[in-house]
């Protein structure tokens, strides 16, 4: 049967269009349930390729809710799967049909309900089926001249929930949510409820209620006062971007100060300041919001208080005290108010529960884990329960008169403070993931004992002969580099780099493929790596250990005795890793002149050759940023930290390094030049100049001029900028300089243009990853490439796609940045651990001053902390802030950028729920504010060995492996990187 | 929300076909007294007229069509094809502004000429002329194919000798998997697109055509659907040249003879 679809459509520019398609209804398509004798159709099998019935519907014996009587057959309008997702994915409902016309109008409204109902719909157990009712000759409503969008797919569902109830003999129960689809169902002789009824009355799942969403039309209640102005029209929003009076942008929110946020807005180069809540108007950090500037008197600075929203439930009301102090002296800033929320980036949100000190209430406050996440205002019953467990809450609304927004319950993860729960949270909270690899994923590995083949052998290079080592961290178990050198009789040094042929393994495609496609990156926190394929593969097949034979991607150059590469080829082989070495023990072994092994000659000659490339790389105008690198020293029982170290650096770090940066350049120019179009590479754009302008200003307070027009000026204007007084000083600018950078991404080289690809950091024109496939999908996309480009390997259609390539790289980003925003949490959580009933007077400087408090940077524990300057005990010291030099001064004493402080470090544990770091002032001393020294013996003294420690560390790109490569989770070694490494 | 799904986890096409289904189509023959052969045929809502003429001596100034015929040596010792594909002003959702003339009309007329010279028996008509006129009423995709399948049932109607029917259908990639008979929606918002003309029953192709590059791991997979597809029309075109014939047959009363 045929039926057409007839509509009109407004093309872009303005024309009206008529539009006809064809609309096919079909008698095979089948009901869903197994043993259907009705369906013209056998049930598609299980197994079928085409449409797997994965959900067979199974008729129901009881009824699971006192609200129907008879067993029976759900089927959804769209309202509910939209509202109440929660509910249906807690596993509580089943014989489910979703129909195409819901599922579809899902899709147009939610991508990420719909991607959720997708997951639910490939789950064989839940029992939810897909029914193509508009395709279905018996259950298709042609739209009738008039009727809305809403009506129809209201009376097509109507239509098939009649069509299922006479076609099966079932009963057939419709939720929704729309009185008035209701009211029609009901008068059709059908059972239609809402969710609520349904699940209140569902036996044996009382906790299942928490979920239910709150309803927007429920959770505005007019009655009450406004606080915040009213949200546009979408309509409105849209005319009033068109004719300028709006701004669209994504809103974020303050790190520092709750009431402060920024609307970076495309095409304008200063982001739109907000501040006070009623101006945020409800906005959530990431939404993309329409923003109308105030008048140009109304504009203002930005605020440097810092402000934390801590506390009880103050009611539905806003101060707007602090908010607003932002001084107007300063240089001011395009200042506007959201009135409107384009598109919302809400999430499920990890955090704990506030009870409601209101004994037997069901309301109570969330707070998030996520700073900058408003508290949220759920119902439940559980509270007893729920208090002292980290639990996942999901935002439904957020009401006018509200001051926080509303949501629901969705589960819980576990005690407070308990490890695996932390870990738990902080995975959840960026979105890592972390369930163990499926069977599918485990079945793709080579099977064991696995032996190296005579045809492995002839399509391979044969290094075994070679002095191959490898250096890394100690404890690393994931080994995918490995170096070489020997001269050659033209006086020239043959150098190879072997990388872990991870590719042979991963074969393109597969489940195991796709898995770490998704995850893009091994993610290392203090105590846990979380592995981007099996560890199988990447502690033993892939690993290039020392004295066993292993396949590896080489890298092998001609370099002269200069460095120069005179000529670069790439092929496959198979190596055997003489030894795999600390960077410690290569250090010793370069330094002990009575070691004349070939192994420790070729790391000589290495060595020298790495020097002259570092040399040769700085000169072109590569940047040396700092970050602070810790490591915790864990004990091996509790696995709780016991000491925090900065990672050192030595020479042989810097060695491996140039060589992995060598290699990825060379990979980079060989599959750009093979496939122009799609190679996987990585470009690091340089900052537009009003990023330096912290960096700037700091240099000048000290004298210093930091000139930042290119990489080559920037670079030697850090270099000159030393204080004899102040040994740390050259570092902290490096750190501020590393904070003005951009964030450095993978992309595919068809979709931009060639300048573009430069990495600015590095100071070369093109770059990409090619030397640690073990822990970076990227590399394991150049790895196909190159073996494609020397014949070692077929393409695969999606290889050669830049948008597909592009769509991965973008997938990359997204986890990288995750990881690292994990990584950097982990330590956090440790360092709270760390401080668990420990007291510390600790050196800091000072690295920004604000308005009532400074950031104290403490490099012993890589640590930033905010030092809040107001006394809890006597309210007459007051700070003068003088924000020209910048310096906050009490008395005689004044405080300065860059300056050197003692700070005591406690952990305040005083809210359980919410522990923090707090820092008091020791050094100088300001009577009634500062704190008094603790004695010696439990003080850590050792003032200037760990500055030394931790020297500024080219460490941008090339293999970060060193700072993030740990072994396994017992190992006691754990060396994570801390604090903003926003490059690599 | 981001763009459309083309080809649903149920394996169903937007418009509710399977990806191995064909169209719907309708086809009729002799629907003009005055051309020597013509036809119509509904490829779903692709809709064409072919009229053929001849054949005929050679006009020297053709009547414009875009290949017009020009008098060479062999032309002494077969017949010369006349293309000429028109699309209707209103046959796209957009009004064209010229019906014929422009430069993808002009490829049109050249490719079916290409396909029609390997397909009639030429070699029995020297110094004679063929003109085939095809004009695509409504456009929803495949119309090359259209214009095909339709120009073979116009010329069977003329009765102009042919090595085989010409049969010709696309075929397509979504989410790596072979989809064929595209229409309009699937091919502007879809993937690669492969036009391939097959002698049916020789199954010896007269013309191949790809919009992009497909990878070479597909492009067997997508070539085989397209093939079957052409065989499915094939079978569709026949029955309706039977029918005919025997209608026509009836009329002249041949079941007394």
């Amino acid at each position: 049967m045929l039926a057409h679809k007839t509509f009109l459509k407004k093309t872009r520019r303005g024309k009206i269009l008529k539009v006809v398609r064809e609309h096919y209804l079909r008698q095979d398509l089948h009901c869903g349930w197994k043993a259907c004798a009705h369906c013209a159709v056998a049930a598609p099998s299980e197994a079928s390729v085409e449409a797997p019935l994965n959900t067979p519907l199974t008729p129901p014996e009881v009824s699971p809710c006192e609200a129907v009587a008879s067993p029976h057959l759900l089927i959804l309008d769209t309202n509910v799967v939209l509202d109440q997702i929660d509910v249906l994915e807690s596993g509580h409902l089943a014989d489910v049909v979703l129909l195409q016309t819901v599922v579809q109008e899902v899709r147009h409204r939610s991508s990420p309900i719909y991607k959720r109902l997708q997951d639910l719909l490939a789950q064989s157990q839940r029992r939810f089926y897909f029914f193509v009712n508009e395709h279905h000759a018996d259950t298709f409503v042609a739209r009738r001249p008039g009727e809305t969008p809403n009506d129809h797919n209201d009376r097509a569902i109507r239509r098939a929930a009649l069509w299922y109830r006479q076609h099966l003999g079932w009963a057939v129960v419709l939720l929704t949510q729309d009185a008035d689809n209701r009211q029609k169902a009901q008068a059709q002789g059908l059972i239609a409820l809402s969710v609520e009824t349904y699940v209140r009355g569902l036996v044996d799942q009382p906790e299942l209620a928490d979920k239910l969403a709150v309803r927007a039309e429920q959770a505005h209640d007019l009655t009450r006062p406004a606080l915040f102005p009213e949200h546009w029209a979408p309509a409105a929003i849209n005319r009033g971007v068109k004719n300028g009076q709006l701004l669209v942008g994504v809103f974020y929110l303050s790190r520092t100060n709750y009431t402060q946020a920024s609307i970076n807005v495309e095409g304008r180069d200063q982001p739109v300041l907000i501040q006070g809540l009623a101006h945020q108007n409800r906005a959530l950090d990431g939404d993309r919001v329409a923003v109308e500037l105030l008048p140009a008197p109304e504009w203002r600075a930005e605020s440097e208080v810092v402000l934390e929203d801590d506390g009880q439930d103050p009611g539905d009301t806003i101060t707007e005290d602090h908010a607003v102090s932002g001084s107007t002296s300063r240089q001011v800033q395009p200042s506007g108010k959201v009135v409107g929320i384009v598109q919302r980036k809400r999430r499920q949100y990890c955090g704990v529960l506030l009870p409601s000190p209101v004994p037997q209430a069901t309301r109570h406050l969330f707070v998030p884990a996520e700073k900058k996440i408003p508290r949220v205002r759920i119902e439940t019953r559980q509270v007893q329960r729920l208090t002292g467990q980290r639990i996942i809450v999901t935002i439904d609304a957020w009401p006018r008169h509200s001051r926080y927004p509303q949501g629901h319950f969705v589960r819980a993860l576990g005690p407070i403070g308990d490890k695996a729960t932390e870990n738990e949270v902080l995975l959840l909270e960026h979105d890592i993931p972390h369930s163990k690899f499926s069977e599918a994923v485990l079945a793709c590995l080579p099977e064991l004992p696995w032996v190296i083949t005579p045809q492995d052998e002839s399509e391979r290079v044969d290094c075994r002969h070679l002095d191959i080592c490898s250096v890394d961290p100690p404890g690393c178990t994931d080994i995918d580099d490995a170096l070489h050198c020997i001269q050659l009789p033209n006086g020239n040094f043959q150098v190879g780099v072997h990388i872990a042929d991870v590719s042979h393994f991963i074969r393109p495609n597969t489940p195991i493929d796709l898995e770490a496609a998704s995850r893009s990156t091994t993610v290392y926190l203090t105590d846990r790596r979380i592995d981007m394929v099996p560890g199988l593969l990447s502690s033993n097949l892939c690993s290039l250990r020392g004295g066993v034979e292993r396949f590896a991607f080489s890298c092998v150059w001609e370099m002269d005795p200069e460095a120069r590469i005179i000529q670069t080829k790439f092929h496959k082989s198979i190596i055997k890793s003489r030894a795999a070495l600390t960077y410690e023990q290569a250090q010793n072994r370069i330094d002990d002149p009575s070691d004349e092994t070939s192994v420790t000659q070729s790391l000589r000659q290495l060595m020298s050759l790495s020097k002259i490339l570092k040399q040769r790389r700085l000169d072109q105008g590569a940047l040396v940023l700092a970050s602070s690198e810790v490591r915790f020293t864990v004990d091996s029982e509790t696995a709780d930290p016991i000491d925090v170290q900065v990672k050192q650096m030595r020479d042989t770090n810097s060695m491996v390094e140039e060589f992995m940066l060598a290699a990825n350049i060379s990979s980079a120019k060989r599959i750009f030049q093979e496939f122009p179009d799609c190679a996987m590479l990585r470009r690091h754009p340089a900052p537009p100049p009003s990023n330096f302008d912290p960096l700037v200003k700091a240099g000048k307070r000290q004298g210093y001029e930091i000139k930042v027009d290119s990489g080559k000026a920037l670079a030697d204007s850090l270099n000159a900028a030393t204080d004899g007084k102040n040994a740390y000083f050259n570092t902290m600018l490096r750190m501020i300089a590393t904070r003005c950078m951009m964030q450095a991404v993978y992309f595919a080289s068809g979709t931009i243009e060639e300048p573009l690809f430069q990495h600015y950091g590095l100071a070369c024109p093109i770059y990409t990853h090619f030397t640690s496939p073990i822990r970076r999908y990227a590399d394991v996309i150049v790895h196909r490439l190159l073996a494609a480009s020397i014949g070692a390997d077929s393409t695969y259609p999606a290889l050669l796609d830049k948008k597909s390539t592009q769509n991965i790289a973008n997938n990359i980003n997204y986890r990288h940045r995750m990881a690292q925003y994990a990584s950097r949490a982990s330590v956090n959580l440790h360092t709270h651990m760390f401080f668990r009933n420990k007291k510390r007077d600790e050196i800091g400087y000072v690295l920004f001053v604000r308005q009532n408090a400074i950031q104290v940077l403490i490099p012993k524990y890589g640590l930033e902390g905010t030092l809040y300057l107001r006394s809890d005990t006597d309210k007459s010291i007051a700070f003068h802030f003088d924000e020209d030099e910048p310096s906050q001064s009490c008395g005689d004493v004044t405080i300065r950028l860059f300056q050197k402080l003692r700070v005591q470090l406690t952990l305040d544990s005083s809210n359980v729920q919410h522990e923090k770091l707090v820092l008091r002032l020791v050094e100088p001393h300001i009577p009634g504010f500062s704190v008094e020294a603790i004695s010696d013996d439990e003080t850590s003294m050792e003032e200037e060995a760990p500055l030394a420690g931790s020297t500024p560390s080219s460490k941008i790109e090339a293999n970060a492996k060193p700072t993030r490569k740990r072994s396994s989770p017992q190992n006691s070694k754990a060396t994570p990187k801390a604090k903003k490494g926003k490059k690599s | 929300m981001a763009g459309y799904e083309l080809l649903s986890e149920q394996n169903l096409r937007l418009d509710g076909r399977k990806a191995d289904e064909l169209r719907r189509i309708q086809c009729k023959l002799g629907v003009f007294g005055q051309a020597d052969g013509s036809a119509y045929l509904e490829q779903g809502n692709t809709k064409v007229l072919a009229a053929v003429y001849g054949p005929h001596e050679i006009y020297r100034h053709g009547a414009g069509g875009a290949s017009r015929p020009t008098l060479t040596a062999t032309s002494n010792e077969q017949a010369v094809i006349n293309c000429q594909y028109s699309a209707a002003v209103f046959s796209s959702g957009e009004r064209k502004r010229r019906p014929r003339g422009d430069r993808k009309s002009q490829e049109m007329s050249m490719h079916l000429r290409q396909t029609f010279q390997a397909a009639i028996k030429t070699e029995l008509y020297p110094r004679s002329q063929i003109d085939i006129y095809v004009e695509i009423l409504q456009a929803d995709g495949g119309n090359y194919c259209a214009c095909v399948n339709a120009a073979t049932l116009a010329l069977i109607d003329a009765g102009i000798p042919m090595k085989d029917y010409v049969c010709a259908c696309t075929a397509s990639l979504m989410n790596d998997r072979p989809v064929v008979d595209i229409n309009n929606l699937e091919s502007t918002t879809g993937g690669p697109e492969l036009t391939v003309a097959v002698m049916a029953k020789s199954g010896e192709i007269v013309l191949l055509e790809m919009s992009q590059r497909f990878h070479v791991d597909h492009l067997e997979k997508v070539m085989d659907l397209a093939m079957e597809g052409c065989q499915n029309i094939y079978h569709i075109l026949d029955k309706e040249v039977r029918a005919h014939v025997s209608k026509r047959g009836s009329l002249l009363g041949w079941e007394a003879t």
